[in-house]
């Protein structure tokens, strides 16, 4: 979805390209409002079967870490996106690099947030099937997103994008931006909540 | 037809593939082990949809390599390709999903033969379960994606004046999810079938047979496509209308599947996640709905209905879209009350969200959300008699002109209002206590689905066949098909309402010797309306290749996708639609809806961003 820029072989695009930027724009955001449902169902699960019950053992250091980081990478998100539309390229490269960096030591903590979660609340019960579909399915988003981030990356370095056609970085960042958001909404459900 | 091929030969690969990966990385080897059967789908899915068109489509761009210039499909044969035309499109949903009502309609022949008379009949009850639900899920998803997909994708860009869809290669992309849902849901009895329902409540579904993961990756991957075809169909009206098509002139039945895309493309996901807990449930024993394990049943069927219920308003807003078109066409009079109708369906698209336990009451849910759900359900009756309203409004000494589109009209007009005013005594607390889970809920749903949309559903294939196939149906035939299933759908639902309120129960293969008459009464009728689809595929298929040539404008109507020929040539227009006047102009002297400009041919290609 994300990068959807190069057209079919064959296929012939009559809309001149503001429109086509309006519908490529509507496109993604009806996506992310689609997207969102697929959390608030999650998350309303969470709520329904538990309250605001959490268990003992959490690892709030990892998770505050972890947040403080994906916040970090929509900083450098936008600033990656803001640099192509000044068409300043290393300012763009050193920033998109960033970012995907900070996806994957993001990662590398839900890695280790997983194995405490196997040790301490495993999928088979309650809250470890709420922790693991929730966490599990944010972080199959930000895996998608990783790879559009090192797509457009590479994209960029063969010399595609530019100050008035940088649609597939836009649509990047956007995605990531909500994949962040997302997450400001499911460490709260998960971690914080509690009487 | 090359990529069709390749896409099941990689979807095989793929399936191969990752059951063996699953196999080792997990360590079972035992070929039912469900999360091994997920993790093969996911990889034969992704297989068939690289093969399809995806990795020419996408992924090379993506990539960076240069795209691949392939000669396009010809012919027949773009029916069978990852063909980006909105009428293949159409068509390729039409004729699918048509397929599709048949061999579901054929199960439920069998379901009417074993219901004939108590006891077993010719299956076990078993067998009869698995029938209900295939049928069940078969039926559901021509109702979500027949109009929606087939009439949405062909008639709303002609409708709008533009040129395609907003997302041409995404459209075609939602129409190749369908194959794999159809042969995961062909192939389920193969593994034991399913036999919870289309609704595939927990606990039942977690721990009935294999079959049921074939429906939930089935139902997954449909409501991926529904995501993907309604956000196509939201941004194609916002962005593409043509010059001068404001929002208040916009064709009612544009606007039907705009307000029902709003829900689909929301709503969808609480369905597959509801259904993904379930996978989950059954293949590492999570524990969302195992009341062992401290879950809710009862969560399963809150996060079901919240797409449920506003999917029979993705199911019936298009019919009433069509319903309106028709009525207003062949009453030759303008749409009654225009703005309020419009209105009437953004409040349907609302108040649809707020309504869902209502399926619930005898679920053992709280009671104090009994009465809150209760008003809020018929509260919707408002804005669904504002459509009534529009409906009989129209026709009101208009100059009727009964062909065959406009008598499946006049016969959904009447049939959804027995299912409207069923309903409400199963929106009402104390009388769905006694009707729920009886026949009387088989019959009002039938009534409010089949009787409407699917009488809708007609009524769109005979209004424009002349259009889509550029051939002439044959009249006579459509008339006697109309008043044949008229009478045929009703003498099966009237006795089942009759034997509901006696409280035979559904979904049960047998049932005491009292209901016997009304069963036997609804069988025979049941196969009476089912010889009456044999006629209306003769018609279909003879008018294709027989039928006289349809002018461009067989019935006199006013929007836009009569003044292209039939069938529209590939960039639909020759010339700029530019649009003067509200789309029901019948009667008015100086009434001109649209017209053709002058081709501009610079304008053609010259935006291509390059």
């Amino acid at each position: 979805m994300a990068a959807a820029t190069v057209e079919a072989a064959g296929h012939h695009d009559t809309l001149d390209p503001k429109t086509r930027l309006r519908a490529n724009r509507l496109g993604l955001w009806i996506f992310i409002a689609s997207e969102s449902f697929l959390f608030a169902a999650v998350i309303a699960a969470r709520f329904y079967l538990l309250g605001v019950d959490r268990p003992e053992h959490l690892n709030q250091e990892l998770a505050l870490l972890i947040t403080a980081v994906l916040l970090l990478s929509s900083v450098s998100a936008f600033r990656a996106e803001d640099a192509m539309a000044h068409n300043d390229r290393p300012a763009f490269f050193r920033n998109m690099s960033a970012t995907l960096f900070f996806g994957l030591v993001f990662m590398v903590g839900v890695f280790f947030e997983y194995r405490e979660g196997m040790e301490f609340f495993p999928p088979q019960t309650l809250y470890g099937s709420v922790f693991f579909i929730t966490i599990g399915l944010h972080a199959f988003h930000v895996l998608t997103g990783m790879i559009a981030l090192a797509l457009v990356i590479n994209l960029a370095a063969k010399g595609h994008y530019g100050r008035d056609d940088y649609w597939g970085v836009e649509a990047t960042v956007k995605y990531w931006h909500f994949v962040d958001v997302a997450w400001v909404f499911i460490y709260p459900a998960l971690y914080l909540v509690s009487w | 037809m090359k990529r069709v091929a390749r896409g099941l030969g990689l979807g095989i690969a793929g399936w191969l593939i990752g059951l063996n990966l699953a196999a080792v990385i997990r360590g079972t080897q035992h070929v039912n082990d469900q999360a091994n059967i997920g993790i093969a789908y996911v990889f034969a899915l992704s297989g068939w949809l690289l093969g399809v068109g995806v990795w020419d489509a996408w992924v090379r761009g993506w990539l960076g390599l240069k795209p691949k210039a392939e000669e396009p499909d010809e012919g027949w044969r773009r029916y069978f390709s990852f063909c980006t035309d909105h009428k293949v499109i159409g068509i390729q949903y039409l004729v699918t999903f048509v397929i599709v009502f048949l061999i579901a309609g054929l199960l439920a022949m069998f379901m009417r033969w074993e219901l004939m008379s108590a006891g077993e009949t010719i299956m076990n009850k078993a067998t009869f379960n698995e029938i209900m639900s295939l049928h069940g899920i078969l039926m559901i998803s021509v109702a979500v994606a027949g109009v929606l997909g087939g009439f949405g994708n062909y008639l709303v860009p002609l409708q709008i004046g533009a040129d395609d869809m907003a997302f041409p290669r995404l459209n075609a992309l939602s129409y190749w999810l369908i194959p794999p849902v159809a042969i995961m849901l062909l192939l389920a009895p193969l593994a034991g079938g399913f036999d919870s329902g289309w609704t595939a409540y927990p606990p039942l579904s977690e721990t009935n047979d294999v079959g049921q993961v074939f429906f939930i990756l089935a139902i997954i991957t449909f409501g991926l496509s529904s995501i993907l075809g309604g956000l196509n169909l939201l941004t194609t009206v916002t962005t593409m209308r043509a010059k001068g098509m404001k929002w208040s002139r916009l064709p009612i039945f544009t606007w039907s599947v705009f307000s029902a895309s709003i829900l689909s493309v929301l709503i969808t996901q609480f369905f597959a996640a509801s259904l993904l807990m379930v996978f989950l449930g059954r293949a590492i024993g999570m524990g969302f709905f195992d009341a062992a394990k401290g879950g809710d049943p009862i969560l399963y069927q809150h996060l079901f209905w919240f797409y449920s219920h506003p999917a029979v308003y993705i199911m019936i807003l298009p019919g009433f879209g069509i319903l309106l078109e028709v009525l207003s066409h062949f009453s030759r009079k303008p749409l009654f009350a225009y703005k309020l109708t419009v209105g009437a369906f953004l409040a349907i698209v609302v108040l649809s969200v707020v309504v869902w336990a209502h399926h619930m009451f005898t679920s053992g849910m709280s009671n104090t959300l009994h009465g809150p759900f209760m008003i809020l359900t018929e509260a919707i009756s408002v804005p669904t008699g504002i459509i009534f309203l529009s409906a009989l409004g129209t026709i009101w000494r208009g100059k009727l002109w009964l062909k065959t589109p406009m008598l499946f009209a006049l016969a959904m007009v009447f049939n959804f209002l027995i299912g409207g005013i069923t309903g409400i005594f199963l929106a009402d607390v104390a009388t769905d206590m006694n009707l729920q889970d009886t026949y009387f809920v088989v019959a009002h749903f039938h009534y409010t689905i089949m009787g409407g949309e699917i009488f809708a559903f007609f009524a769109g294939i005979y209004y424009w066949y002349p259009k889509v196939t550029g051939r002439m149906y044959n009249e006579a035939m459509g008339k006697i098909h109309a008043i044949w299933m008229f009478i045929g759908f009703n003498a099966v639902f009237i006795p089942l309402f009759y034997v509901g309120v006696q409280g035979m129960n559904r979904r049960v293969a047998d049932y005491p010797l009292a209901y016997e008459r009304g069963n036997l009464v609804a069988s025979i009728s049941a196969f009476v309306l089912g010889c009456s689809f044999l006629l209306f595929t003769w018609n279909m298929i003879w008018s294709r290749f027989k039928g006289e040539k349809a002018p461009s404008n067989p019935w006199n109507a006013t929007t836009l996708e009569w003044m292209t020929e039939s069938p529209p040539p590939e960039h639909n227009f020759e010339g700029t639609p530019v649009v003067h006047d509200s789309p029901y102009v019948y009667g008015l002297e100086d009434g001109l809806h649209a017209e053709l400009g002058e081709q501009e041919p610079e304008l053609v290609g010259a935006g291509r961003p390059e």
